[in-house]
């Protein structure tokens, strides 16, 4: 029982740990668990610490039974969670806080994300101003897409010194895209 | 009709004070402020001052950081941020046109905040100025969109045109005569959102809401705007039916007139009390029953704000040295 003897101390150095589970959020639960006299320090994100069943402890001193015990630096979370690789949310976190932790969680949740959506918004969908940056790649694209027809077209014909120059013009424009 | 309201019928500015437009964005890649630490996010508002440095709007940026709570709260007072952008001031940026009428704020819920500003029922010209800072944002960072959601921010509702148009009204008669509730309803239905500019909730100090819609999907910036006009004019027009019959009757003759006279001799205001007051005494301006400029009224609404007079006084003031400010200040434009 002794072995299973942690603390808890929440916020205490919050932005300068990472978890030591994800490797992606900063860790803000610090435990120490004591083992035959020296302690072993853990730091763990809210979620990670949430998963592993620890997550709802405040502070002080806390007997867990059911506590995995971890050998390795590395403790794994057994069910395998989808997580977006930007922010390293998963859905539930989205869930917990109603808000995605990113502009590519809407990607990568997109599925579990459009009830929540439509409730909100209905079935409409965007019909305002694109950014710039957005129309420009479309332009680019109308652009690029008329000149393959036409690249087509000068196959078709046999005109492959023509070909050639405009398979050489979308090869520059494809490139300015990246 | 009163003196006030001949030759600017149609621009409504004795019950519709000013516009504004709110546009949020994100960058692509980068998870929201509330996921980044202190040293991220200074680092995504650098490079956001960075793209707006090139601009002819004389744009100046303030740390959130660096500055006093109190000058923090005023530029809250004067509606330049969100009483939340007051807080919490680490890793917060605030950029300001030199005549501060675009205000961009960094690093709150979403990595940028623009809002465009314009006297009277001119949302419209509002969002020229925020939609113009917008492009040149544009076009040097890659905004987090997606064409069927359009742009991606924090709040699932401000996907779509992640815009907020909005006006700020003065509606005296309305609040007064119990009708505001029902406008607030009715209007809610609709997706717009009615609440008081000062105070919490519906209650309003100074009889001054805020009228926005929060539509953001299946219609354009122009539609929105031109919906949320179209509200905003029907509720002045409803309020000048109001207003009136409104000021025919005694009592409130009186209690404009007490008002004007507390408003004169007071040694000590409070703010509530001044909010209270300047409505009735603005109400009465409009509509003959004193003479005094409404337009000089408005200002003093947001000017004699308390942390606002702690700025004017250059430091921070005790609660009845402010009282007392208020109404030496408030004193000298009713005095003569």
């Amino acid at each position: 029982m002794l072995d299973y003897l942690l603390y808890f101390i929440y916020n205490v150095i919050g932005d300068i740990m990472l978890c030591q589970n994800c490797k992606r959020n900063d860790a803000s639960a610090h435990l120490k668990r004591i083992m035959g006299g020296e302690a072993v320090e853990i730091h763990l994100c809210r979620q990670c610490a949430s998963a592993l069943g620890v997550g709802d402890v405040v502070a002080g001193f806390f007997p867990f039974g059911d506590f995995p015990s971890f050998s390795a630096d590395v403790i794994k979370i057994s069910e395998k969670t989808l997580r977006c690789e930007t922010c390293g949310f998963s859905f539930e976190d989205i869930a917990r806080t109603g808000m995605p932790g990113c502009p590519e969680c809407y990607g990568v949740f997109s599925k579990k994300l459009r009830p929540l959506i439509g409730k909100i918004h209905g079935r409409a969908v965007f019909e305002g101003k694109a950014p710039l940056t957005h129309r420009e790649e479309m332009r680019k694209e109308q652009v690029i897409n008329a000149l393959r027809e036409k690249l087509d077209e000068a196959i078709m014909q046999e005109n492959f010194e023509l070909a050639a120059v405009i398979r050489d013009e979308i090869k520059a424009l494809s490139l300015m895209e990246d | 009709m009163s003196d006030t309201q001949k030759g600017n019928n149609s621009v409504y500015t004795d019950v519709i004070l000013s516009s504004r437009v709110r546009l949020a964005r994100n960058i692509s890649g980068v998870p929201f402020p509330v996921r980044l630490n202190t040293l991220q996010k200074q680092k995504i508002n650098l490079s956001i001052v960075n793209a707006l440095s090139s601009s002819s709007f004389g744009f100046r940026a303030v740390d959130m950081s660096s500055i006093y709570p109190y000058e923090a709260v005023s530029l809250a007072e004067r509606h330049l941020i969100s009483p939340g952008f007051a807080s919490n001031t680490a890793g917060k940026v605030l950029v300001l046109s030199e005549d501060e009428r675009i205000s961009i704020m960094l690093g709150d819920r979403d990595h940028i905040r623009i809002q465009g500003f314009a006297d009277g029922a001119s949302p419209m010209e509002a969002y020229r100025l925020a939609a113009e800072t917008d492009e040149i944002i544009a076009s040097q960072l890659k905004y987090a969109f997606d064409e069927k959601l359009g742009f991606l921010n924090q709040n699932p509702k401000d996907l779509g045109t992640g815009m907020v148009p909005s006006v700020m009204m003065h509606l005296p008669a309305l609040s007064r005569t119990g009708e505001m509730a029902k406008f607030s309803l009715t209007a809610g239905k609709l997706g717009f959102r009615i609440r008081g500019s000062y105070g919490d909730g519906a209650s309003s100090k100074g009889d001054i809401f805020r009228i926005s819609n929060y539509i953001t999907m299946g219609l354009t910036e122009e539609t929105a705007i031109e919906n949320l006009k179209s509200l905003s004019l029907q509720l002045a027009t409803k309020e000048r039916a109001a207003a009136e019959e409104f000021v025919k009757d005694i009592t409130v003759k009186d209690r404009i007139n007490r008002s004007a006279g507390l408003l004169k001799n007071a040694v000590l205001l409070s703010c509530d009390e001044m909010m209270e007051l300047l409505s009735w005494v603005r109400l009465g301006s409009l509509y003959g029953v004193l003479d005094c400029d409404p337009d000089l009224i408005s200002r003093l609404f947001v000017s004699m704000q308390p942390a606002t007079i702690n700025v004017l006084a250059g430091g921070k003031l005790t609660s009845s040295g402010r009282d007392e400010i208020r109404a030496v200040t408030v004193k000298q434009i009713f005095g003569e």
